[in-house]
This record gives C-alpha cells, sequence and structure tokens, in this order.
C-alpha cells in the first residue's frame, strides 16, 4: 500500500513540475514565436513582390491576402498567403500575382515538413525561379521528366513529384479563391 | 561492488567503445532519417547531445527517489519536459535552425538513446558519471550523424556541408538520399567499424603472445645459462 502511494505521489510531483515549467517557458517562448512568425510573413509578402513597399491586409474569410503597394502608393499585385497538404504535412507558401491575377511574379515556401533531400527540394531556387512569370491561365500545370513547353507550365522535382503537384494545387487553389473574391468586387 | 572507472574513462567509452549508433545499434531512426546531409546530422546529434546530457544529470539526481514501477514513466516525462523546452527556445530564439531540423526535434523525445542511457548508466550512477557518460554517448553519436551525413551528401548531392566537392560530370546517386541509402551506407561503416575492430584485437592477442613467447625464451635461456655456469 505504501509503494502504490509512493507511486502516484512522484508520478504526479513529476507531472506537475514539467507541467509547470513547460506553462512557463511557453508563456516566455509564445509572444517571441508569434513575432517571428509574422516577421516572416512580412518578409514573404515583399519576397514575393520585389517592388513593393508597403502592405495592406485585405480582410476575407477565404484566404489570406494582401494588396502590396509601390513607394507611390499604387497597387502593384496580390500576396496571397496559402496552406494546403504536401507529402507528408502542411506546406505554407507565399505567392505573389499581378493586379490581374494572371501572371505570378514569384512564390515562396514559408514553412515544409517533405521529405529532407527530396521533397525539401522544393524551398530550392531551381525549383521556385520556375514560378517567376508563370501564366495562370487557364491554370498551372505540371510536367514531369521533360522541359515544360507551355508558358503555364513547370517541371516537377525527380523524387518529389508529389511535393511539387502539392505546390502547385495550393498556388492554382488561391488563384482560384482571388479571383472569385476579384468577381464580387472585394479586391 | 563493481569496479570504478575513471571519469575521463566514462566520457571516452562512448566515442567509439560503446558508440550509440555503431555499437550499441541505439537511435537508428534518427540516424537513417537526418542524415541526407552533413549539417542536418550535426543539428540533430547536438539537439540530442543537450537533450542527453540534461535528462541523464536529472534522472541520476532524482534515481533514488522514483519507485522501481514507474521508472520509465517518469523517465519519458523528464526527457519529454527537455525535448520540448528545446523545441521552444529554438523556435523562439532560432527560426532558422528549428525550420532546418523540422519534424525530427520533437522526435528526440523517442529516441532509444537517451532513453537507454537513462536506463542503463544514469539510474544507477552519480550525477558526474552520468553526465560525463551522456556527453561521450552524445559526441559519440555526433561523429556517427556526421560522417553518414558527409557521405550520403557528397554520393547524393555531390557536396558536403553544402559546398561542392565532385565536379558537376558526377551524376548524384539519388538512392544516397533516398532511405535505401542510408540503410546501405550504415551497413557498410557498421562492417567497417567492426573489422577494425576485430584487426585491432586481433593485433592486441599476437602482441601478447609475442610477450610471453619472448619471456619463455630468455627464461630458459637464462636457466640454460645458469647450467652452463654450474657445469
Amino acid at each position: 500500500m505504501k509503494k502504490t502511494i509512493q507511486i502516484v505521489a512522484v508520478l504526479t510531483i513529476i507531472g506537475i513540475i514539467s507541467g509547470a515549467l513547460l506553462t512557463k517557458v511557453n508563456h516566455w517562448a509564445s509572444p517571441l514565436i508569434a513575432a517571428n512568425k509574422k516577421a516572416e510573413t512580412e518578409k514573404g509578402i515583399f519576397l514575393v513582390q520585389p517592388d513593393g513597399k508597403s502592405y495592406e491586409k485585405i480582410h476575407t474569410s477565404d484566404i489570406e491576402i494582401y494588396k502590396v503597394f509601390d513607394s507611390n502608393k499604387n497597387l502593384i499585385g496580390y500576396s496571397l498567403a496559402l496552406e494546403g497538404n504536401g507529402f507528408q504535412g502542411k506546406i505554407r507558401l507565399m505567392a505573389g500575382v499581378s493586379t490581374d491575377l494572371n501572371k505570378i511574379t514569384s512564390i515562396e515556401i514559408l514553412e515544409q515538413v517533405e521529405t529532407p533531400g527530396l521533397g525539401s527540394k522544393i524551398t530550392e531556387e531551381n525549383f521556385k525561379n520556375q514560378f517567376k512569370g508563370l501564366q495562370t491561365l487557364p491554370q498551372i500545370n505540371w510536367v514531369k521528366g521533360k522541359k515544360p513547353e507551355n508558358p503555364n507550365e513547370i517541371q516537377t522535382i525527380t523524387g518529389a513529384t508529389i511535393s511539387s503537384k502539392s505546390v502547385v494545387a495550393i498556388v492554382n487553389y488561391g488563384i482560384q479563391k482571388a479571383r472569385s473574391l476579384k468577381e464580387r468586387g472585394a479586391l | 561492488m563493481k569496479k570504478q572507472v575513471s571519469v575521463w574513462k566514462e566520457f571516452t567509452k562512448g566515442l567509439w567503445e560503446i558508440n550509440p549508433t555503431f555499437k550499441q545499434i541505439l537511435g537508428m531512426c534518427p540516424t537513417l532519417a537526418v542524415t541526407v546531409s552533413a549539417i542536418n546530422g550535426i543539428a540533430m546529434a547536438l539537439a540530442t547531445t543537450f537533450v542527453l546530457v540534461f535528462s541523464s544529470f536529472l534522472i541520476s539526481c532524482v534515481r533514488k527517489l522514483i519507485p522501481n514501477q514507474v521508472r520509465i514513466a517518469s523517465y519519458i516525462v523528464i526527457i519529454a519536459t527537455f525535448v520540448t523546452i528545446a523545441d521552444l527556445v529554438m523556435k523562439a530564439k532560432f527560426p532558422e535552425l528549428s525550420k532546418a531540423l523540422g519534424p525530427f526535434v520533437p522526435l528526440i523525445v523517442v529516441n532509444c538513446i537517451i532513453l537507454g542511457r537513462a536506463e542503463a548508466f544514469a539510474s544507477k550512477n552519480s550525477p558526474i558519471r552520468s553526465v560525463m557518460d551522456a556527453l561521450g554517448n552524445g559526441i559519440g553519436f555526433l561523429i556517427a550523424l556526421t560522417i553518414m551525413g558527409s557521405i550520403r551528401e557528397l554520393l547524393g548531392s555531390r557536396t558536403i556541408f553544402g559546398y561542392q566537392i565532385l565536379p558537376n560530370s558526377f551524376e548524384p546517386l539519388l538512392v544516397m538520399i533516398l532511405p535505401a541509402g542510408a540503410f546501405i551506407t550504415l551497413g557498410l561503416l557498421m562492417g567497417i567499424a567492426n573489422a577494425y575492430i576485430e584487426r585491432k584485437k586481433k593485433i592486441e592477442h599476437e602482441i601478447l603472445i609475442n610477450k610471453f613467447r619472448e619471456r619463455d625464451s630468455t627464461q630458459i635461456n637464462l636457466s640454460h645459462n645458469a647450467e652452463l655456469a654450474e657445469e
């Protein structure tokens, strides 16, 4: 009986101490983590719209979308913060599109947990540069194992077709959403 | 009472003699999964070493308070606490590093090197010895992961630590950065490590045998000389 009480007591105490410690650390870390995330989003917005100087968030329920202005406060395009499923988990990316939504300025992968060495290549310049100036009409397509021929095509990464396709699907979905927003006059 | 070895020996044994990867065959999951590049291997091993050292120290401190029946549960909670702290601190202060390691940091909780050392060593030894043992094992793990990461990165993407080593004419072996490449590299490295140890043992044996032979022959000579002198 004494043993049982000791077992329960020890585990409870360890649990309480560990919980208290983690609460403390999390309390300290969570604002920093949030700040990091915000700074990263901000950085992403201007990375995909290199001429952008200021931005403004558009409040919609559908997707996270930002208007980007140049130094003279002229609208130069939109930055879309998108999220979708990759091969192993969520991919978060930022896509910059022109004002008419028909051309991509560039994309930036913010977060991914793809296979290191294979799927994680979606974060490399070789892959991302394919999106620069890409046509989005009627939608982005992918080709496998050969050079893209049409202005709306990209080539998938060898060994990471699913990750590459996921990025295309996420961008397509975002642009489609943005188009429907534009039709409703919300942009 | 078992024979106490020196504290320094507790440290050095982890580097080679009981190297967690090549000798204890522990922590295979991160070994196989993250070693696609040298830098990944190093970062993973450093994070593991951090958790290993602190949890070994703490477990060794409280080893007499924890009842035998719940020791594993207690160790896991202690280890998980340190891993979560490491994860949160990295996310808050080093977001770039945290991004590079991604999901492998939370997975340190179930790394069997940490639980293995806690169960096999820290639960029976003093805090100082436990820390030295943890450091030794951590650095042994670091060496193993760095070697594996370098080999796989070199053959799989022509680089080491991101610097190109092999010329562009060398076609990267994609298999090396796939899981299969990890198994091949690990198998070969283990084979080499074992062959080396065997050879070393054999040489030591021979030296020992030769020593005895020499001693015997000198003794025979001595006794022979003594006989001659008597005559």
